[in-house]
């Protein structure tokens, strides 16, 4: 498959060096050439120098015929924006968004994005490792009800 | 009427002081708390130190029973999720957005947000509008509709100079509003012939837009 990941990071590094191990075309975006240091010195994927916010610069790197896009740059709103353009802009079948904020992750998933929070993985590794007797809810209280009563 | 105001820039601290003197009831949401207390200093305490982005500030500052949530941060990722935030969770009554990227009117728009204003889009049409070329001008697209206002300056080669209104095929659907002949408005008949100068002023969909071109100024 064709992946298009937005953010050259620890994560969005590590996922784009696998996936191109793993005999995927892909392409990744970030705002600096620097970034893209991270990743595997044998990655034979794309790097591109850019702003995936921006729809010109999408269209260039192909996301008209994109299987699948990770936003995993370090700004919420900056994954939140691009992956919605992603998805219901140009209808990208699979598109994955990094969100540390847990409470804009529950509005996220109520419009229709597929997120992983870090903060709240991690918190439930630490919480499972610190009690792993005890039973947490991963909802949030007050906003909890509210994302439960909305949807 | 009751309006968040994100992001306590220029915009945010203009909009927020013109709003006030119109007695409405406001609050500015301003990250930076140095900047925070400088727009207190001179508006007074409709200042709230925090990120408008978050779900539980947009909440303290009573996103419930705002009339209007306006996001004027320089940045547009944070005016899209301030303004989805504040519609899904709080099911806010309007959201405006500033923009940047003329390209993003549309993508919000699509993202359900109610109105974008662009300062490029505006300063770009001023400069479209002074170009006397054979371009359609764009002047504006109405909110939640396809329907776009356009501009044409019919040129001595265009075929349908001296003809009337009944014997211009236009594409449909689109239709000729005003014609604007030596500064005057003229709202024409089906007998009212077009000429060499008049700037026509018609409302067309976007599909039809080079179609109308053609017939306007195609020669």
């Amino acid at each position: 498959m064709f992946v298009i990941i937005m953010g050259c990071g620890r994560v969005g590094a590590r996922v784009a060096s696998q996936l191109a191990r793993g005999g995927h075309e892909v392409t990744i975006l970030d705002l600096t050439e620097k970034a893209f240091g991270r990743l595997d010195l044998d990655f034979d994927g794309t790097t591109i120098v850019g702003n995936g916010l921006d729809v010109d610069v999408l269209r260039r790197v192909g996301i008209e015929r994109a299987d699948a896009f990770a936003a995993a740059t370090q700004g919420d709103n900056r994954n939140i924006m691009a992956s919605q353009v992603a998805r219901h802009i140009f209808n990208v079948p699979k598109v994955v968004t990094r969100i540390y904020d847990p409470l804009r992750q529950e509005t996220f998933e109520l419009l229709g994005l597929e997120t992983i929070s870090p903060t709240v993985l991690g918190a439930d590794k630490f919480l499972h490792i610190l009690d792993p007797d005890g039973v947490y809810t991963a909802e949030s209280g007050e906003l909890g009800q509210t994302a439960r009563g909305a949807g | 009427m009751y309006v968040i105001v994100a992001g306590g820039g220029k915009v945010g601290f203009y909009l927020g002081k013109e709003l006030v003197g119109q007695s409405h009831e406001v609050v500015i949401i301003e990250r930076d708390a140095h900047r925070a207390a400088e727009i207190e200093g001179e508006l007074g305490s409709i200042v709230m130190v925090g990120d408008a982005c978050e779900t539980t500030v947009l909440r303290a500052a009573g996103a419930e029973r705002a009339d209007l949530v306006a996001a004027v941060t320089g940045d547009d990722e944070d005016n899209l999720v301030i303004c989805q935030v504040a519609k899904t969770r709080f099911h806010s009554d309007r959201t405006i957005a500033r923009i940047n990227n003329p390209k993003n009117a549309e993508i919000f728009q699509r993202l359900g947000i109610d109105d974008t204003v662009s300062a490029t889009d505006v300063v770009l049409s001023m400069i479209e509008q002074e170009i006397p070329s054979d371009h359609l001008v764009p002047l504006l697209r109405l909110r939640h509709t396809d329907v776009e206002v356009v501009e044409a300056i019919i040129q001595d080669r265009s075929a349908i100079a001296g003809r009337r209104l009944r014997d211009i095929a236009l594409p449909s659907p689109s239709t000729i509003a005003v014609i604007i002949r030596d500064g005057t408005a003229i709202f024409p008949q089906p007998d009212t012939a077009v000429v060499s100068g008049d700037e026509v002023v018609a409302f067309t969909t976007s599909q039809n837009e080079a179609a109308l071109r053609e017939v306007l100024l195609g020669d």
